[in-house]
């Protein structure tokens, strides 16, 4: 019992930290003053309207934004107790941390083998072809395509269907072992039962990551997340335990929102 | 059936007229394109399939060893420098024995090639064991007879405006009717450079000199241009500079090729000192001149990249580098291709710089590098275009030919490249 206890405070502390972030596209401001916590191997869901800013604010954590060259993010985001905006923090090692999937499937090119194996390489997180082969065999297991996948390894990432290559970027993901991962909607473009998929795949991955994803629907924020936030017009309403927010939000703005008044 | 639905009713039935009437005037466009097309084929085919042949006259030549060679060496320098003029001459005057006196033997030795004694000097360097033996060799005719033979001369018209004389025909015909008058396939023309005589140019070295240019060309600008569409497409900020810089490239796409050979002979001859009229300076004007198109071709291709694939690679920790070289260029390779060999065929028919540099001149030797003087397809075409003699017409769409048929392959090859790589996915 007191195990558990412990266990739990310990799952509770924050692995990334926001503190009064804004985000700016050229003038416009896009995020203003949000501050939030990301506890470990916990889902956090961003819910809000279309253009809230919620997708923005995920892409702050990998920094991702950096690609747009309009995009300014000021404020204080921290990683395991270091700045992430530092100018001593390398981008690329950051991202090897700090995984991402997106809205859209977007394997490569290649093979469903060199899409997994792609990140390893980069990083040389492997010692031989057969460990190679190994990371490659366990992420797949891990995104739970592995038993559809390992008869076809060479065959191209895009001949899957749409709901296994999103575990296809899952997968490549996960090989690069990150702590956290980042999903901006990732199954926005799926039907129930490749969504159902996923959702169950991300219950199993909290054990060994912490997970952010960004979502339309309230329903999967509902069912998959631990701690949810609620954006509206670029400002964070409200975050808190997800059973909180959706029984018993404090702010008029999140009922609204959860009842279907707006957005 | 309610009248609406029907296409009989008066607004469909107007619609369905305006639909068959732009279909019809579509028709026509491609219609009168594609014959313009045909007509142009048709008119270079029937000009220039006549210089894949040409005219031989047999000639019993008696190889006799006091004329050829005196002092009995058979060194092939004297083989080759050999009097063979009378010997033809003497071979020609046993079919046609009236043609005695100085000016029918001018006359009647004019009816083989300029170069024939030179070509049987050739032979006999090759097989010196003919000296002292009676051979019916086949000699080239002159450009005259040749047309003559293909029925490019009317031997009925007035006399006056031809050069081939009513006795010469008489004389052809006495030869033909022996036998000794056949045509051939025309190897002089794949194998030779320039000559002043139409029966005995060749494109070879013209075909070279653009070979050479080109390859100048594309180790120049595919490079360049490349690495200049991913800089700017991939890496640079977009300021003031870099616009100014596109506005610039897409400028210079449109600029006249003659003023990039102008800038080659001011720059590459002129302040350099580099050899001219070699295709060394002839690649680099061209790929002046290709570059923009490459670039601009290049960028559209990068820009057609999905931006999920960059993100995909970025969000795995892949540097700037690695997912531009990994993924963005691998992706964009077919295309750039593509575009930097259609640049290439615009190169391959640019006449225009190429005269500024000097790749005009007359070269009759079949250059080895980049570094000999050469000439190039479209210069050697508009050079017989402007010539006299009545046989470099032919030659001029024979060389026409050519070239179109090395623009089809580059085409082609394009076509396969592009298809090639894009298949592995």
């Amino acid at each position: 019992m007191t195990n558990d206890t412990a266990a739990q405070s310990e799952a509770l502390a924050p692995i990334m930290t926001a503190r009064g972030v804004d985000v700016f596209y050229g003038k416009k401001q896009a995020i203003k003053k949000v501050s939030l916590d990301i506890p470990e191997n916990q889902i956090t869901a961003l819910i809000g309207p279309s253009g809230c800013g919620k997708s923005t604010f995920l892409r702050c954590f990998n920094r991702m934004n950096d690609t747009i060259e309009s995009c300014r993010v000021t404020g204080d985001i921290q990683f395991a107790g270091q700045d992430i905006y530092d100018q001593k923090v390398d981008v690329v090692a950051l991202r090897s941390r700090i995984g991402m999937v997106f809205q859209k499937a977007n394997p490569f090119p290649k093979s469903i083998f060199d899409n997994v194996a792609y990140g390893p390489r980069i990083h040389s997180l492997s010692e031989s072809k057969e460990h190679l082969e190994d990371i490659v065999i366990t992420s797949l297991r891990r995104a739970g395509l592995y038993d559809e996948v390992s008869d076809r390894l060479n065959e191209p990432g895009t001949s899957l269907s749409g709901g296994q290559q999103q575990r296809l970027c899952i997968a490549r993901a996960i090989a690069v072992d990150p702590q956290i991962i980042l999903m901006d909607e990732p199954c926005s473009a799926l039907d129930p039962i490749a969504t159902a998929i996923i959702e169950n795949l991300m219950d199993s991955m909290k054990e060994k990551y912490t997970i952010v994803i960004v979502t339309h629907s309230m329903q999967q924020a509902a069912r998959v997340s631990q701690q949810t936030a609620f954006f509206h017009l670029g400002e964070l309403v409200e975050s808190g335990d997800t059973e909180t927010i959706f029984t018993n939000p404090a702010q008029e703005r999140t009922q609204n929102y959860i009842s279907g008044r707006i957005g | 059936m309610p009248d609406y639905l029907l296409t009989t009713s008066p607004q469909m039935a107007k619609r369905h007229k305006r639909h068959t009437r732009f279909q019809w005037y579509g028709r026509i466009a491609i219609a009168v394109s594609i014959s313009f097309m045909l007509l142009m084929f048709v008119a270079i085919f029937t000009r220039g399939a006549g210089a894949f042949q040409k005219t031989m006259i047999g000639v019993d030549v008696e190889f006799a060893e006091s004329v050829i060679d005196p002092q009995g060496t058979r060194a092939e320098m004297t083989l080759k420098q050999g009097n063979y003029k009378p010997l033809i001459l003497a071979g020609l005057q046993e079919v046609i024995p009236g043609a005695t006196d100085r000016r029918a033997r001018n006359d009647l030795y004019k009816l083989v090639s300029g170069g024939a004694a030179f070509d049987l000097g050739e032979r006999v360097a090759a097989k010196p064991n003919m000296i002292g033996t009676t051979q019916r060799v086949w000699i080239a005719a002159s450009s005259e007879v040749d047309l003559y033979i293909k029925g490019k001369i009317d031997g009925d018209s007035d006399e006056a405006v031809r050069r081939l004389k009513d006795q010469d025909i008489a004389w052809i015909n006495q030869l033909k009717n022996e036998g000794r008058v056949k045509k051939k396939f025309n190897r002089v023309f794949f194998t030779s450079g320039d000559s002043r005589a139409p029966e005995m140019a060749g494109i070879l070295s013209a075909a070279l000199g653009s070979f050479f240019s080109l390859l100048v060309c594309f180790l120049i600008a595919f490079p360049l241009g490349i690495l200049t569409a991913v800089y700017l497409e991939e890496y640079a900020r977009k300021t003031r500079l870099t616009n100014l810089i596109e506005v610039n490239i897409n400028n210079l796409a449109a600029v006249p090729s003659i003023v990039f050979g102008l800038l080659g002979l001011a720059v590459f001859l002129n302040f350099f000192n580099l050899p001219r009229s070699t295709p060394l300076v002839g690649g680099m004007v061209l790929a002046l001149m290709t570059l923009p198109t490459i670039i601009i071709a290049s960028r559209s291709i990068l820009r057609s990249i999905p931006q999920s694939t960059r993100d995909a690679a970025m969000g795995l920790g892949a540097s700037k580098t690695q997912t531009t070289f990994h993924h963005v260029v691998p992706l964009a390779m077919p295309g750039m291709l593509t575009g930097t060999i259609l640049g290439m065929a615009r190169a391959l028919g640019e006449t225009a710089p190429l005269l500024m540099i000097g790749m005009v001149a007359f070269i009759v030797d079949v250059p080895k590098g980049i570094t000999d003087v050469a000439t190039s397809l479209p210069v050697q075409i508009f050079l017989w275009a402007d010539s006299p003699e009545k046989g470099f017409v032919e030659l001029t769409s024979a060389a026409i030919m050519v070239l179109l048929v090395f623009l089809v392959l580059m085409n082609l090859f394009a076509v396969y490249l592009r298809r090639r790589l894009e298949r592995r996915w």
